[in-house]
């Protein structure tokens, strides 16, 4: 089976007064037509730039990015982008701001079909009651719902989420995950995400890449998630590997947290990576 | 209880209290009529300073006395000595004298009997230079609507290119910053000489020159500041939609930059206003600066109170329009 989305030898470098800074060095990846695959790693390791070049909102220092056969350049609704604000116009409403991108994509709809594109979509994602509100009288969770349904009704080649549900408080991400993973499923769409949070990543993907700590961030280790689809958070928590992938991807981000910080005592953990296993604590007997 | 009572009118209670204090020191320095006698004979007084006025000093009566000696009439000089041939019986008369620390200044009353013909005749027109206070509003805001709606064509568009552009800002800035200082005062005569060939329009060419340049500062670089302060998440929106450069521009740039816009529209019209007094002032234009100008000439010292008055508050209500337009788009 051939790649869908070839990154090949990415490489991101910024002018600094030291001399070029290297951010990306060398970011090989290969996503197959309909994957969900999850990039995760420690803030600041490079990751959300990964997605930007795919995005077309960074521009590439070097190498490639090959999106359905085409080199990729500059932006495009081809992509859909979930940002990790919303980032809706707050001058629009709801169906307007989804209605922006529609109008884009769809130009040879008539108008009629166009607004049955954008009321689908609102209203798979729970919003159909809000559809004509302005993102000031929405909730945080609610406008990353609009966020979601604006990229889905785009018909894009490809998904891009950048920590979508990172500013979110752990109930509502939960509620924003199953609704993500429905539509994803239902659409078929070929996914790439960051996060930090290793319960979304294992909840989501089919595989989860590691980056290692930026400068110079490239691949570390790809783990793959082989829980069955649909499915059910419930039934992922008590699959037998999830602990088993849940410790590896923990570990390796300590690995990597401490790396470079030979003054820590490899045995004291002053910041635990992983900040859900908290508050998931609290949610479990969901 | 009363307390509380006192402190939920505190809005209407202070600002009067702070106009009558205003009012008062006004009334306080002004001057007012009051009535003297005086009597055509009062040129002696110059003559003749002293502790006893009337008696003249030595030499004056050795002048006098010199001849008369020489002739031998030692008769007249005792009655000049006496002073009856000087001092003639007049009727003293009465003068109107204004008195007071700034004796010119009218005081209150003064100012309203003088102003009130055109205060309850705002619409009249008895000449072109003597219409009620109203009307000459009316004629001051076309003059100033025309010449700010000229400054918004011009400012908006600078605006958004020095928003845009490092390039043209660097280009510009310098001579932005040499402009906007200099007085409508000094653009006036400026505006003359380059509308001198329009012949009867000049004088309103050259007040709209200088309105519009005096006044579209405010926009230009609030607009600029506006277009730079737009959230890069808006316009990465408006780049993975691929939006056309004019649905960028009129979707998401535009209504993003409003609120900073309305903030330097509100401030250009304050500006217009100051600028139209001193462009009808020089220009002789009927208007209320014009008004203004030709009463002090003419030595109607109330109306130019009237007129200040007029102009604080036509600038005042202006002022309020604006910001319940701004605060419209602040909300969006």
């Amino acid at each position: 089976m051939s790649n869908y989305v070839e990154l090949s030898k990415l490489n991101k470098t910024y002018p600094s007064p030291k001399g070029p800074q290297v951010i990306v060095k060398d970011f090989d990846l290969n996503i197959q037509k309909g994957e969900f695959v999850t990039l995760i790693g420690h803030s600041g390791c490079g990751k959300s730039t990964v997605l930007s070049m795919l995005a077309g909102l960074n521009e590439i220092t070097d190498g490639g990015i090959i999106l359905a056969g085409r080199e990729l350049s500059g932006a495009g609704p081809d992509r859909g982008v979930v940002f990790q604000s919303p980032s809706l116009l707050p001058w629009m409403t709801a169906f307007e701001n989804v209605m922006l991108g529609v109008e884009q994509v769809f130009y040879t709809a008539s108008k009629e079909e166009r607004r049955e594109i954008v009321e689908y979509y609102l209203t798979v994602v729970g919003l159909g009651d809000a559809m004509h509100k302005k993102p000031a009288e929405l909730s945080q969770g609610m406008r990353q719902r609009v966020g979601i349904a604006r990229a889905f009704a785009l018909k894009p080649k490809m998904l891009l989420l950048d920590e979508p549900f990172g500013m979110l408080d752990s109930l509502t991400r939960y509620e924003l995950q199953q609704v993500l993973i429905e539509l994803w499923r239902k659409n078929k769409i070929t996914a790439l995400m960051v996060t930090h949070d290793v319960d979304e990543a294992l909840f989501l993907s089919d595989r989860i890449v590691c980056m290692t700590d930026g400068p110079e961030a490239e691949v570390g280790d790809i783990l793959h998630v082989n829980f069955p689809r649909p499915r059910e958070r419930k039934a992922v928590m008590e699959h037998p590997d999830y602990y088993k992938l849940r410790e590896h991807l923990i570990e390796f981000l300590e690995v990597h947290a401490h790396r470079k910080d030979s003054m820590t005592p490899v045995n004291s953990k002053p910041y635990p990576p992983v900040s859900a296993k908290t508050k998931e604590a609290e949610l479990i007997p969901v | 209880m009363n307390e509380n009572w006192l402190k939920k009118i505190d809005w209407l209670i202070l600002p009067l209290i702070g106009a009558m204090v205003c009012i008062g020191l006004w009334h306080a320095v002004a001057g007012k009529k009051t009535y003297v006698l005086k009597t055509p004979a009062s040129g002696l007084e110059e003559m003749h300073a002293g502790l006893v006025q009337a008696l003249p000093n030595g030499e004056e009566v050795w002048k006098k006395v010199k001849p008369l000696v020489a002739e031998g009439k030692t008769e007249q000089v005792k009655s000049f000595a006496n002073g009856t041939k000087i001092w003639e019986a007049v009727e003293p008369f009465v003068e109107e004298k204004r008195v007071g620390l700034i004796a010119a200044l009218p005081n209150v009353g003064e100012a309203w009997q003088s102003s009130k013909p055109y205060i309850a005749e705002p619409f009249a027109k008895r000449g072109e230079l003597d219409q009620g206070i109203l009307r000459f509003t009316w004629l001051s805001l076309i003059l100033v609507a025309k010449g700010y709606t000229l400054a918004l064509l011009i400012g908006t568009p600078i605006g958004f290119f020095l928003g845009l552009s490092k390039s043209f800002t660097k280009m510009t800035d310098p001579i932005i910053q040499v402009l906007r200082p200099v007085s409508p005062l000094a653009w006036l005569p400026l505006g003359m000489v380059l509308f001198l060939g329009a012949g009867k329009n000049a004088s309103e060419l050259a007040a709209l020159f200088t309105i519009a340049i005096c006044a579209m500062w405010p926009t230009v670089l609030n607009t600029a500041v506006g277009v730079r302060a737009i959230p890069q998440d808006y316009l990465n929106v408006a780049k993975v939609l691929k939006l056309s450069r004019w649905k960028t521009l009129t979707k998401v740039m535009i209504p993003a930059t409003l609120p900073y816009m309305f903030t330097g529209f509100r401030l250009s019209l304050g500006i217009a206003w100051l600028v139209i007094v001193a462009a009808e002032m020089l220009t002789g234009r009927p208007g209320v600066g014009g008004f203004l100008w030709q009463e002090y000439n003419a030595l109607i010292y109330e109306h130019i109170i009237l007129c200040i008055l007029t102009i604080g508050i036509v600038g005042f209500a202006l002022d309020r329009l604006m910001s319940v337009v701004e605060r419209r788009f602040k909300t969006a």
